[in-house]
């Protein structure tokens, strides 16, 4: 067996396999479905109806695709240029922990002031955070999947001592939670009374701009070459170094705006279990968009739909919710097959 | 023909197909190999000799048709059946282990590996009978990483005899050898043939197809064109049928030179030994040597991939203090890269996007915004000075023939007027209407003042295009010699590192 390169993809091929990726996702789910004792098409159904089956299953699928969209938008835009962070999740809590110190009452400005300052803060300490392995790559050729894997962990534990210590709250009876943000800190909702944030607006923001920025400026056009071709780049005089540093400075602070919007937007104060692991669902939402700003924002809501429709899948059918990571997986690994038949052949031989 | 129909036929290939998608790499193509038998395999590069020596080597399988050897038809896609039946095969790129021992490297993957030990006496003891027998010396202790190109060619042929090869393929043999080391081959080649060996070897060097072979065969296109008994043809009428067309090989003039343009004085980098080097204003500067002596290094140098770590650099009377890609640039320096596919072109880019590689920043963004309208009318206005063939600016720069890229690459840094032209290997690879294309662009820009350093491995073309010629050895530059004032002998020596110490 090899795989020939194919010159020029007609449009079933590449369009094709990543939909059939996608079929192929819901086949394994429906077997799963029924081993364990559910009809398939009442589980598929019933993921639909509490994915987007009310209003308020509509709303909470936006508000979870939300944090989605931002960290995918990190993975893409670090993975377009083969910069490998997978340290988004680090990248997210640095933004949220900002978030909490500077808008429990440390800034007591109005919210037009202080919502920007906030967003911005978040992404600098995000961007800072994705800067420390990115330096060591660039100077040390350090492996940054290890560097960017290793901190979340680490990152993880300095929030739970934040949480413990300096950044406690003195009412929260023991819990490990900071103080509550300050009203004028807290992102409003988009319509009164329809429980949905600006964090989501500023996800679709974010993604439209990072569109801009891969296909119009001169940062994206040096992104582009250095991730497909970082020799000819160098050679051709492009500054392959500090473009690589820009680019984690973009993604980190792009990650680090999804714990903005979640402690600002909906909890209103930093935990430990601010995220169930956004920051690695980021890879597979950016993996499954191809990379591409806008597709991320499709492959988010599709992703959150399958988590907040499995919720109520599995209080009607029960059948597990795990079933939701099964398709998240067999997602991944279905696309990853797919983008490679998109660009290859394979023959006998 | 007659003659051969009574020979013995060792290997044929019948109608021999080979698709590559829409690409027919191989179209019906059949011919024999008598016993004793020396056949060239011409053509041009892309004209498919490698992937029909691939199949009958078992490496690819073909769509249609079928090889025979002696008399069996080979299964196949199995290399080793290949290797069974007596095929051996010495490729361009050589398949040696570097950390291991010639012998090691012999009975990799000839023998089960429990009785290595055992046997490795008879194994030494054969491998020295065989190279005396076919006059092929090398040590057989010595680590094949220490070798030098020549030798390591001679272990890839003692592997095949080894194995009692008693057909070999031979792709480009002396690609990587000087004028010497490729003489001494084709002396081994002939004994070999006198002791019953038969030879495919594939060249596209007309003046070794007619020193070794019996018969040529042609191809073009992947089509066989033509078979011929070197005795009833000649040269020119070879490089007709391999390009299918009269061919005529420009004349380049020679010139003298104006003032230096870049110069380098006892330059040392990892690579570079002690180089001095004027390239002049008007004068073509050609750099011969074996691959891998230290043209890289000076190509990097040049491109500003690499600093001097000691010694002078100046460009255009101006000493060099810090040096990139970028600074070289910007002293008007034109860069054609060795390698265009991994250096020169970024594959999946457009043809605009790679155009505008080298001045984006300067010529086609404001304010930190792209301007792609002017990127794109600069690249159609590229693409038609330059002759670009090509469906248009938006097409992925991999869907083109390497002359098309090759020519892409120079309008990218000739539209600039550059003083300095640094073309390394600028013609490898393409057929002869690109290569005369280039030629004649190089030319032209000689003619308008420019200083340029052509880097070949390529004798023939240094010494067509040349007006001052420099040898490169073990990273050592040897003086500049005047067009016509010394041999390809001679060149030769100085390539193999006679010369220098003299000097030195």
């Amino acid at each position: 067996m090899r795989l020939e390169p194919i010159a020029n993809p007609t449009v079933l091929r590449r369009y094709g396999p990543p939909v059939t990726a996608i079929a192929a996702t819901f086949l394994v789910a429906a077997i799963l479905a029924l081993i364990a004792g559910g009809d398939p098409f009442a589980v598929f159904g019933q993921i639909v109806k509490g994915a987007v089956g009310s209003k308020f299953a509509l709303l909470e699928t936006l508000n979870r695709a939300t944090p989605l969209i931002f960290t995918g938008l990190a993975v893409a835009v670090a993975f377009r240029a083969k910069l490998w962070n997978i340290g988004a999740e680090a990248q997210l809590y640095a933004g949220a922990v900002m978030t909490a110190v500077l808008g429990t009452g440390m800034l007591g400005w109005p919210p037009a002031l202080l919502l920007p300052t906030l967003a911005i803060a978040a992404m600098l300490a995000g961007a800072l955070v994705l800067l420390i392995p990115a330096v060591l790559k660039v100077r040390l050729g350090v492996d940054e999947v290890v560097t960017t894997l290793l901190f979340n962990f680490i990152f993880l534990l300095f929030v739970s001592y934040l949480l413990e210590g300096p950044l406690k709250d003195p009412m929260g009876m023991g819990w490990p939670k900071s103080p509550r943000l300050i009203p004028e800190a807290r992102l409003p909702r988009i319509v009164e009374g329809l429980r949905l944030h600006w964090g989501f607006a500023l996800a679709l923001i974010a993604a439209v701009a990072v569109w801009i920025v891969n296909t119009r400026t001169t940062l994206g056009y040096e992104m582009r070459a250095v991730g497909q071709n970082a020799e000819a780049a160098r050679f051709a005089g492009i500054p392959v170094t500090r473009v690589i540093l820009k680019t984690a400075l973009l993604s980190g602070g792009l990650a680090a705006l999804a714990g903005f919007s979640e402690v600002a937007g909906l909890t209103g104060a930093l935990t430990l279990d601010l995220s169930p692991g956004y920051g690695y669902t980021g890879i597979v939402v950016a993996m499954l968009a191809l990379l591409h700003p806008l597709g991320v924002v499709a492959a988010a809501l599709f992703v959150a739909a399958i988590f907040v429709g499995a919720d109520s899948m599995s209080r009607a059918v029960g059948v597990p919710t795990y079933l939701a990571d099964i398709m998240l997986a067999s997602a991944l690994l279905f696309m990853v097959l797919a983008i490679l038949l998109t660009k290859f052949r394979v023959r006998r031989d | 023909m007659t003659a051969k129909d009574q020979a013995e036929v060792v290997l044929r290939l019948s109608n021999i197909t080979k698709r590559f998608g829409s690409l027919t790499a191989n179209d019906a193509v059949s011919f024999d190999l008598a016993r004793g038998e020396v056949i060239a395999l011409l053509g041009e590069n892309g004209a498919g000799k490698t992937t029909l020596m691939n199949i009958l080597f078992g490496q690819y399988t073909a769509d249609e048709g079928s090889v025979e050897v002696l008399g069996r038809a080979l299964p196949p896609g199995n290399p080793r059946a290949a290797l069974d039946a007596g095929v051996g095969m010495v490729h361009q790129h050589f398949t040696l282990a570097g950390n291991l021992t010639v012998w090691e490297n012999i009975v990799l993957g000839a023998q089960g590996l429990g009785g290595l030990s055992l046997r490795a006496g008879a194994v030494r003891a054969r491998i020295r009978a065989l190279s005396e027998r076919f006059h092929l010396r090398v040590d057989p202790d010595a680590k094949v990483g220490k070798l030098t190109v020549g030798e390591r060619q001679r272990v890839e042929i003692l592997k095949a005899l080894y194995r009692d090869a008693r057909i070999l393929i031979l792709d480009e043999p002396t690609a990587v050898l000087t004028p010497q080391e490729a003489d001494a081959l084709f002396g081994t080649l002939r004994e070999a043939v006198a002791a019953g060996l038969s030879l495919v070897f594939i060249s596209h060097k007309l003046h070794e197809v007619m020193a070794l072979a019996d018969r040529v065969v042609v191809l073009r296109h992947g089509k066989l064109v033509a078979e011929r008994a070197v005795t009833d043809t000649s040269r020119e009428e070879l490089a007709a049928l391999m390009v299918g067309a009269e061919v005529t090989t420009p004349e380049f003039q020679m010139h003298a030179g104006g003032a230096p343009l870049l110069s380098l004085h006892a330059v040392h980098a990892p690579g570079l030994n002690g180089v001095t080097l004027d390239l002049c204003a008007g004068q073509i500067t050609g750099l011969a040597g074996v691959s891998g002596n230290g043209q890289g290094a000076l190509s990097d140098l040049i491109s500003g991939l690499i600093s001097p770590t000691s010694g002078e650099m100046t460009v255009t009377g101006q000493p060099v203090q810090t040096w990139s890609p970028r600074t070289a640039i910007g002293r008007g320096i034109a860069r054609i890269p060795e390698d265009r596919h991994k250096t020169g072109t970024i594959a999946d880019f457009d043809l605009t996007e790679n155009a505008i590689l080298e001045t984006y920043a300067t010529e086609f963004s404001r304010g930190g915004w792209m301007d792609w309208g002017r990127a794109r009318a600069h690249t159609e206005a590229l693409i038609a000075t330059y002759d670009v063939r090509c469906p248009g600016p938006d097409t992925r720069i991999r869907l083109l023939s390497g002359g098309n890229m090759q020519k892409l690459i120079l309008g990218r840094v000739l539209e600039t007027g550059p003083m300095i032209i640094l073309a390394n290997q600028p013609v490898r690879g393409l057929d002869i209407g690109a290569v005369n294309y280039v030629h004649r662009r190089l030319d032209e820009a000689r003619l308008g003042g420019a200083a340029v350093l052509l880097i070949s491995e390529d004798l023939d073309e240094i010494m067509r295009l040349s007006d001052v010629i420099h040898v490169m050895s073990e990273g050592r530059l040897s003086p500049g010699f005047a067009r016509g004032t010394k041999t390809p002998a001679e060149l030769g020596q100085w390539m193999a590192g006679d010369g220098f110490d003299a000097v030195a």
